[in-house]
């Protein structure tokens, strides 16, 4: 896994030569683990163990509710119900994560490429015009978004100006308007690790390519592309995982055509105080999640990625 | 004269108020190792890009085999690079490195193969064709850019500083081995180096290049024994530079005064013939007598005291002070017989005037 980490450089030296370390520094070999210590208790207190909860949660007896108790029953019919009840939401919070992380990197590479390589003194401006969103909040850029979307707002005044939307015609509400905020929200996921795997990429080796018979665009594929492949898998990591989970973007950009499974789980939660299949649902997600992003990073082959 | 022969033709090239290069004109003979020989900034590097592609010129024409390559895209041209850095592909093996070029003129596979295979060998890196270029050394590195560059059969090869990196010994032999592959393989090499000893180990013909212009150009003994100008005697080996003013000529040769002491030189070995100028001995052309009795009949001699005398194997190099102040340097070669001079010792420096040569001040 170290090598989704776009600033994991370099191959260890070929010929390195095991040495006993001298008394003194043997003897601290507790600090690793002491610097470790606060993190490991942080995630255990805080990830762990509400994991545990949830899937504990997931497997209690369905006929409980709130006011009378679970009961913990082994109760695996709780992911069948799941499955059935939502298996639309599931599949398109699935569809719709992977739409964005494309359009994310067909959007976000051609910017980190800029920014990274020819760039030169603007560099470290346009990078804060990449993070300046993070200034505000998540959820009050989203409702920046249902305004300028909105039926009365601009984007649908002109498109119905110009004719590219019927005089009923909405965005709020659409497919569109969901994963538009979930690409608007999650670019600069993309464009960091990229931007930083680019930014590392020797020009000489482009002058190389050039100098062995191939043009711009094959040495794109053959060197550039290859050598930023530590940034694509981050940055499509980055992407695809929170907006599959996201619910703020298909609440208040969507309507009930483009719910996605966040706010069912959100809803399960919070508003129908259905645990078992809340907990069901979220850990699908979970387990769906980590199997997809398995099979991504081994076949995105890290073999290629220096 | 033959047909593939890489003129440069009134190249200019700037880079905002710098003149890299000004007004080049340099015709590199087919098959020939040339080398280009400067001090850092003297645009010998931009003279390669140039030809390779990777910078256009201002102004000029360069040719390859009369075919005008000015402007051509430098993925067009018959022309490949052996970086300084080598820049090798590192997400490919070294085979990989080696195949890049073939495989984009669309060889097919097995011919692609042998080639490479056979290229690994030339470089003596058979075995190592599927490691990583992080997993081999500097000299390792070095020879597959050569290779990868070679593979190609280009009608010129261009090396940047591709020594630069290594240390000396390594250095040492793969100047004997670019040599021999040179040798063995026929293509048009042009080497940019700083290292004049380099440059004349290697090179057939030698360009001195200052500031964006060519200095001198010739086959490496010839510009050693005969300087064009004080940069290239001092740039070229060592050489020992005296003022001196010209006084006439005479059957055969300039006179000469230097600080008083009437020498000359012969006619030929002239770059200027009258005013102020350089007279100019190589450190191992000196020689030391104890005293002006000692000095062999025809030999121009000079007094001086010597100042500082330092053994260093196969010669003792002495530093005598002349009367008027500066010091000259002599290497004696270390044969054995005589017994060093001590620091103080008043000697005779002596010359055969056929060694000497005159340049402008």
């Amino acid at each position: 896994m170290a090598a989704l980490l776009p600033t994991a450089s370099g191959t260890p030296a070929a010929t390195e030569i095991p040495v006993e370390p001298p008394a003194g520094m043997r003897r601290r070999k507790w600090i690793p683990y002491a610097l470790l210590a606060p993190g490991l208790l942080w995630l255990a207190v805080f990830f762990v163990y509400p994991v545990f909860q949830l899937v504990m949660a997931s497997l209690w007896d369905p006929s409980g509710s709130v006011e009378t108790g679970y009961t913990f029953a082994w109760a695996f019919s709780n992911y069948a119900d799941a499955w059935e009840m939502f298996h639309v939401q599931f599949l398109r919070s699935l569809g719709y994560a992977l739409i964005t992380t494309v359009v994310c990197l067909l959007l976000g590479y051609p910017l980190a490429y800029a920014i990274a390589i020819k760039g030169g003194r603007w560099k470290n401006l346009m990078l804060v015009g990449v993070i300046a969103p993070f200034f505000t909040s998540f959820l009050v850029r989203t409702y920046a978004w249902k305004a300028i979307l909105s039926d009365s707002g601009p984007v649908v005044d002109f498109l119905k100006w110009a004719h590219l939307l019927g005089p009923d015609g909405r965005l709020l509400a659409t497919e569109f308007a969901v994963i538009a905020g979930l690409v608007y929200n999650f670019l600069p996921f993309m464009v960091l690790p990229l931007y930083a795997s680019l930014d590392k990429l020797d020009v000489r080796l482009l002058e190389a390519a050039r100098d062995l018979y191939h043009g711009p665009v094959r040495s794109f594929f053959r060197v550039t592309l290859p050598l930023s492949m530590p940034g694509v898998i981050a940055g499509t990591l980055l992407t695809f995982i929170p907006s599959a989970g996201d619910y703020v973007n298909a609440q208040l950009l969507g309507g009930p055509n483009t719910q996605m499974i966040g706010s069912v789980i959100q809803s399960r939660f919070l508003v129908v105080n259905d645990y078992p299949i809340a907990s069901a649902l979220s850990v699908m997600l979970m387990v769906t999640i980590l199997v997809l992003v398995t099979i991504y990073v081994s076949t995105a082959g890290t073999e290629e990625v220096v | 004269m033959t047909d593939q022969d890489l003129c440069i033709e009134n190249v200019t090239k700037t880079f905002g108020g710098f003149t890299a290069v000004d007004d080049l004109t340099l015709t590199i003979p087919d098959g020939s190792f040339f080398a280009l020989l400067g001090a850092s900034g003297c645009g010998k590097t931009t003279t390669l890009r140039m030809v390779a592609g990777l910078e256009e010129p201002n102004a000029g024409r360069i040719t390859l085999g009369g075919l005008d390559i000015t402007r051509m895209r430098p993925y067009k041209r018959p022309v490949n690079t052996v970086f300084q850095s080598y820049a090798l592909f590192p997400h490919m093996s070294v085979e990989d490195n080696v195949a890049f070029g073939l495989r984009r003129k669309g060889e097919n596979r097995a011919e692609t193969r042998r080639k490479v295979a056979e290229m690994l060998d030339l470089v003596q890196l058979g075995q190592y064709g599927s490691r990583r270029p992080a997993q081999l050394s500097g000299g390792q590195q070095q020879r597959v850019a050569l290779a990868r560059a070679l593979v190609n059969n280009p009608e010129v090869l261009l090396l940047d500083e591709p020594l630069g990196a290594l240390d000396l010994k390594l250095r040492r032999q793969m100047q004997i081995e670019l040599k021999r592959i040179q040798t063995e393989v026929g293509i048009t090499f042009v080497h940019v180096t700083h290292d004049q000893e380099e440059a004349m180990t290697m090179a057939d013909t030698v360009a001195v290049m200052q500031a964006g212009r060519i200095e001198q150009l010739g086959a490496p003994a010839e510009m050693y024994e005969f300087p064009a100008s004080a940069f290239v005697a001092n740039f070229l080996g060592q050489s020992n530079l005296i003022k001196a003013e010209v006084t006439g000529q005479a059957d055969g040769h300039v006179t000469v005064d230097a600080h008083g002491n009437r020498l000359a030189v012969p006619a030929g070995r002239c770059r200027v013939t009258s005013g102020t100028a350089l007279l100019g001995v190589r450190p191992e052309k000196l020689h030391l007598a104890d005293g002006p009795d000692a000095v062999p009949s025809g030999h121009a001699a000079v007094q001086g005291v010597v100042t500082d005398a330092s053994f260093t194997g196969v010669s003792t190099q002495y530093l005598v002070r002349a009367p008027w102040g500066s010091e000259l340097t002599v290497f004696v070669p270390n044969s054995g017989i005589a017994n060093p001079a001590l620091p103080g010792t008043e000697v005779a420096v002596h010359w055969s005037p056929a060694h000497s040569f005159l340049v402008g001040s």
